[in-house]
């Protein structure tokens, strides 16, 4: 699934983002990457996406070496992801619908199959009644809900949250929790960045922390094993 | 396609203003360029029908036999340069100086004998208009024993050469410079509408979107705006054209090939400025 072997990530600038990160995300893992601002967490996900690269060390994203794909190879894989953004990264001059069903435009689907498809996942999140509206005419957690729903119209293997909850009030955060846990019980992994320790507590899922750009705890270590010899 | 298509037109609907700027520089380059290009057309006929009337008369000397100067024209009209030998008696050389020059239609009624010599009008194949090629056909008349004179406007076939030489030189530098100075202006409007939707751009990349589903749309902008900026600039040509044409003098307009010459140049250019301007952002994303 998502596996990080010895990973060591250096940005030209010199700083030394990661360093010796392993990790293991297996199939249908819920997965919180804590720490503080600057430990890393996004990165991680960065080099989940191939946004970057690692400077040492593999990626592997189910079985594909990041670092060995052609750009074209990088968008086809993006497509077997959902990303969310904690700035929810909507494009503001489409509705909610448009932009879901953006995302599965640019796989070159077609329009008999965008539509229903766009209009179930609108229904998931409990947006059905606000397809027609813009970004700028949605709260925060709407919108967040927007940016979660085209995550999952490609049906994603794993869900990558940066923050996701970062914009949000305790209720919406509450809200947006609720719904990826449902999205994860259906089978869809979720590897999610945060820095709310309580909610990371009352989730009970398997924990990461970084620190300094390393891993510095990880609750499902001996899961970890255990599920490396299934994956 | 049809989503590009869709994305393209999105974008003149969002950024008008932009977009027109666009397009009115793509359309003043090519109106400039173009009227030139009208200019250097209508001279071109005009020296064409000038040319045509290039010839070298031989003057053939009185009394000589009409079996020797059939022969003749044989050889003349073998001369690779030579596209027509006509023979003129000196019958008909009267009879044309009388019905041109009306006004001396007195004198020449009171002629006993008729004063004019019989010659051959010699003339050119196309590519032998100029000088050099006039000069040796000359030349080789004079080697006719019957010849009594040769004669061709020597001068101002030399000057027609040189106007031609100065016409391609001045329309070389202006057009370099005009497509040089449009693709800089175009590819700088592209680039800003690129820069404007670079958000957009970073986000089609993040869900999946490949370069050329991203480069596409833009693509067709850059060719929608050429081909518009194309069709204004002829339609201003146009309109310089007919008020030249209404008062000034009488000129010719670009047949349809020329008018599709010019909006695929447009379509040309603005392909080429938002292909490379888009090139530099995808380049960095
Ligand atoms: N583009 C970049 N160029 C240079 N250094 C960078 C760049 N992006 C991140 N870094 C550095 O890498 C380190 C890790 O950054 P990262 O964004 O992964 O942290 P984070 O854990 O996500 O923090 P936050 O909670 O604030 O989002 C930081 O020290 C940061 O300064
Ligand atoms: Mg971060």
């Amino acid at each position: 699934m998502i596996k990080f072997a010895g990973v060591y990530m250096a940005f030209p600038s010199g700083s030394l983002a990661l360093r010796d990160v392993s990790l293991h995300v297996a199939k249908g893992e819920f997965v919180f990457l804590t720490g503080h601002s600057g430990a890393g967490k996004s990165t991680v996900l960065k080099l989940v996406y191939a946004e970057h690269l690692p400077t040492q060390g593999d990626v592997r994203v189910s079985g594909f070496n990041t670092a060995k794909l052609n750009r074209r190879e990088v968008s086809r894989m993006r497509r077997r992801l959902g990303i969310v953004f904690q700035d929810f990264r909507l494009l503001e001059d489409r509705t909610a619908e448009e932009n879901v069903a953006f995302s599965l435009e640019v796989t070159g689907a077609k329009r008999s199959i965008i539509a229903p498809k766009v209009m179930r996942v609108l229904a998931q999140v409990g947006l059905t009644a606000k397809a027609h509206q813009y970004p700028g005419e949605l709260s925060g957690g709407e919108q967040q809900r927007v940016g979660i729903a085209r995550a999952l119209v490609n049906d994603p293997f794993v869900l990558l949250a940066d923050e996701p909850t970062g914009n949000l009030d305790e209720r919406a955060t509450r809200g947006v929790l609720r719904l990826l846990r449902d999205i994860n019980a259906n089978g869809t992994a979720v590897l999610m960045a945060t820095h709310d320790l309580d909610l990371v507590r009352h989730a009970s899922y398997r924990t990461v922390e970084l620190q300094g750009g390393a891993i510095v705890f990880d609750s499902g270590m001996d899961q970890q094993i255990v599920s490396e010899g299934t994956a | 396609m049809r989503l590009a298509f869709r994305e393209a037109l999105l974008a003149f609907r969002r950024w008008p203003a932009l977009s027109m700027l666009s397009v009115t520089t793509i359309a003043f380059a090519l109106f400039v360029a173009s009227l030139y290009g009208l200019v250097v057309l209508n001279l071109h006929r005009t020296l064409q029908s000038i040319e045509e009337r290039v010839e070298v008369v031989l003057y053939v000397t009185r009394g000589t036999p009409i079996e020797v100067i059939t022969l003749a024209m044989g050889d003349i009209e073998a001369f690779p340069e030579v596209a027509q030998a006509t023979f003129v008696t000196a019958d008909e050389a009267l009879q044309r100086a009388q019905s041109e020059l009306v006004e001396f239609q007195g004198i020449f009624s009171e002629f006993e004998t008729n004063p004019l010599p019989a010659s051959i009008e010699v003339r050119l194949q196309p590519g032998f208009r100029q000088t050099e090629s006039v000069a040796a056909v000359a030349e080789r008349l004079t080697g006719f024993a019957f010849a009594e004179d040769v004669q061709y406007g020597y001068d101002w076939v030399a000057k027609l050469d040189r106007l031609r030489d100065i016409g391609a030189v001045v329309g070389l530098m202006i057009g370099g410079a005009f497509a040089i100075a449009s693709i800089i202006i175009i590819g700088t409007t592209i680039r800003m509408a690129v820069m404007q939707r670079s958000r957009e751009i970073t986000i089609m990349r993040l869900v999946g979107a490949t370069d050329g589903f991203i480069r596409s749309p833009f693509l067709l902008e850059g060719c929608i705006k050429g081909a518009l900026g194309g069709i204004v600039a002829l339609g201003l040509c146009y309109a310089a054209y007919s008020a030249v044409h209404r008062l000034l003098f009488q000129a010719e307009f670009f047949d349809q090939t020329q008018m599709a010459f010019v909006v695929a140049v447009g379509t040309a250019l603005g392909l080429l400025a938002s292909a490379t301007s888009v090139g530099r952002h995808l380049r960095q994303v």
